[in-house]
């Protein structure tokens, strides 16, 4: 395990670090510059940040336009604001004549912390998800983000990306020859008895769910889904075959996002129980971020529950 | 405008509006009040004003168009297979599951389309995106925006607006048409949006206020607009929605109702012998460069036939 950083101060340094190479990366953002982490690139190069005010929908759509003239942009706000207000704009001005722009969505689920519900978006994956030829992504660590950055930099067509807020452990670095590729999950730990599927900062509570777990003799094999579409079937399939039952974990409504995108793929072509392990389509509310994930459940200890009913629900 | 120049517009113009109501009756749908409204200002952009190559529709260095109010894309895809861009033939296919003419602008299958719009007040913000990557890239293209005046009444109009503003874009040129008229009815009585130039003034625009029919008047506003330097212009264009078909002028049961038969008979008739009016009056002066340039394109070929 290594440092403690926020997915989104990884985030921030990587479009700095990456500004040089790419001349056609263009950054905007509406007023929150200081809290998306995109003012290091604002401070370093200020001819191509552009701050659209508070005004999400126009930021996306004039994002669209300068994709149409061969730019890079990559527009941020919180994700409440660029999967939810500017919805419609991102569906209708950036995926339908699928432009180039990186949507990014930083604070998040319900790890945003004191500011509560109004700001804690755990709708993000359900949403952008649902636009044909949006890319999903949200990376678990520094380490990961910094590569997913580069992939998406070099994806050419529209992506949503999720930022946290909360820093969070590094636990990406560790893995041998780790390289992330857009759609492809990582299989952080092997197992062979259940299969828990984690995104974003569940990803480190997985681990510590299996821990857990292999106390009592339950062999949890725990799987780093940062891109949610495309979906790495192949991978989710496998784990499927081979540990006869899944949990999959993240911040975010039980509704619309990772989990489902699971459901949907194993029910079709490998079914076993999956268990969907998240917000209970509720609410948020105000609290420090490790209180209010632990005030809905969102814990190892939570995700172990979930693993052990599912156990019980295997063929 | 050199009265040759005119009369060459004035045939385009005429043959917009044929093709346009054309269109709406093949497909049994779509929205001809506006797509008449906006004839005229589609017309001086892309025959006279506007710097592009049909030939190489993606020229980096083009001028740009947004259809921000989308709906009237009979008028623009009507401009664009006349002025070249793909044959007309393609036009019996809009709306239809045979073709991909869909039923408001798709810039990725229909050449000659700078964005898809559709959805009212998003087109302003991709034109304000194109005109800042001109800047950012030091070019001198154009970006032009077409706006309905019932279209304003969406607050990303007014994001996109202080934005225009806020970067000094005097390479976009917004045009309003306002033809007074939305779905529902008046824009006076379902979201009164006057005094629009008051509005724009105070958004740090430059307003000229034109007569959206005018040819020579919409060619000079175009042309104030060009010289207007550190500050976004917009042209309030007053117009008369369903405009060169007598019984739909001035009226919002338009907006999004195609004629039937009996409806479009008349209608064709109107249209069209406008059209041969146009081109029996053009011809006469057919020495002119801009004839020269329509008969290129095959609009002096057929005699008032579509």
């Amino acid at each position: 395990m290594g440092e403690k950083i926020a997915t989104r101060a990884a985030y921030g340094k990587a479009i700095v670090d990456l500004a040089e190479k790419y001349p056609e990366l263009v950054v905007l953002d509406a007023d929150l510059a200081s809290a998306t982490k995109t003012d290091g690139f604002a401070k370093a190069y200020p001819d191509r940040f552009f701050d659209m005010g508070i005004a999400e929908c126009d930021m996306v759509g004039v994002a669209a336009g300068l994709a149409t003239c061969g730019k890079k942009p990559f527009a941020n706000t919180f994700a409440m604001f660029a999967a939810g207000r500017a919805f419609e704009q991102v569906r209708n001005s950036v995926a339908y004549p699928h432009l180039n722009v990186k949507v990014v969505g930083s604070h998040g689920g319900l790890s945003v912390g004191e500011d509560g519900a109004t700001h804690q978006c755990c709708e993000d994956f359900a949403t952008m998800r649902s636009i044909p030829g949006m890319v999903v992504c949200c990376p678990c660590d520094g380490n990961e983000m910094t590569q997913a950055v580069q992939a998406l930099i070099d994806y050419d067509g529209p992506a949503y990306l999720r930022l946290g807020r909360l820093a969070v452990e590094t636990v990406t670095d560790a893995i041998p020859g780790y390289k992330f590729e857009l759609g492809k999950g990582v299989t952080l730990r092997p197992g062979k008895d259940v299969t828990i599927i984690a995104v974003g900062l569940m990803v480190q509570k997985a681990l510590a769910a299996a821990e857990l777990l292999a106390q009592e003799g339950v062999d949890a094999r725990v799987i780093d889904m940062h891109t949610i579409k495309p979906l790495d079937e192949k991978l989710v399939l496998r784990a499927a075959r081979e540990t006869g039952c899944i949990v999959t974990t993240e911040e975010h409504n039980i509704i619309g996002g990772l989990g489902e995108a699971v459901c949907a793929c194993v029910s079709a072509k490998c079914p076993v129980p999956v268990l969907r392990h998240g917000v209970e389509d509720v609410f948020g509310r105000s609290g420090k971020a490790e209180q209010v994930l632990e005030h809905y459940g969102l814990t190892a200890e939570g995700i172990a529950d979930k693993v052990r009913r599912a156990m019980e629900l295997k063929f | 405008m050199e009265a040759r120049k005119l009369h060459t517009l004035e045939l385009a113009a005429a043959k917009i509006r044929s093709l346009a109501m054309d269109q709406v009756y093949t497909a049994a749908s779509g929205h001809i009040g506006g797509s008449l409204s906006v004839a005229d200002i589609l017309t001086v952009l892309y025959f006279d004003v506007m710097k592009v190559d049909p030939e190489n529709p993606q020229a980096p260095d083009r001028d740009r168009l947004v259809l921000s109010k989308g709906h009237t894309t009979p008028a623009l895809y009507a401009a664009l297979a006349l002025r070249g861009y793909f044959p007309k033939e393609e036009l019996k296919l809009f709306r239809s599951i045979r073709g991909h003419m869909s039923g408001h602008p798709d810039m990725v299958h229909v050449p000659g389309v700078d964005m898809s719009t559709g959805s009212l007040g998003q087109g302003i913000s991709a034109a304000v995106g194109m005109a800042l990557a001109g800047k950012i890239d030091r070019k001198d293209y154009r970006v032009y925006a077409v706006l309905g005046d019932g279209e304003i009444e969406e607050g990303q109009v007014w994001e996109a607006a202080m934005a225009a503003a806020k970067y000094r874009l005097d390479n976009l040129t917004a045009v309003v048409d306002v033809n007074g008229l939305q779905i529902d009815g008046s824009t006076a009585d379902v979201m009164p949006s006057e005094p629009l130039d008051k509005k724009f003034e105070a958004f740090n625009w430059n307003v000229i206020h034109v007569d959206g029919h005018d040819l020579a008047a919409l060619e000079d506003a175009f042309a104030q607009a060009a010289a207007c330097t550190g500050k976004p212009t917009v042209l309030l264009a007053g117009t008369v929605k369903g405009k060169g078909v007598s019984f739909m002028e001035n009226d919002a049961g338009w907006h999004g109702k195609a004629p039937n038969e009996e409806q479009y008979a008349v209608a064709r008739e109107e249209l069209r012998n406008r059209v041969r009016i146009c081109t029996d009056v053009a011809a006469v002066d057919s020495m002119d460069d801009a004839v020269e340039v329509l008969e290129e394109l095959g609009l002096m070929d057929e005699e008032g036939e579509n």
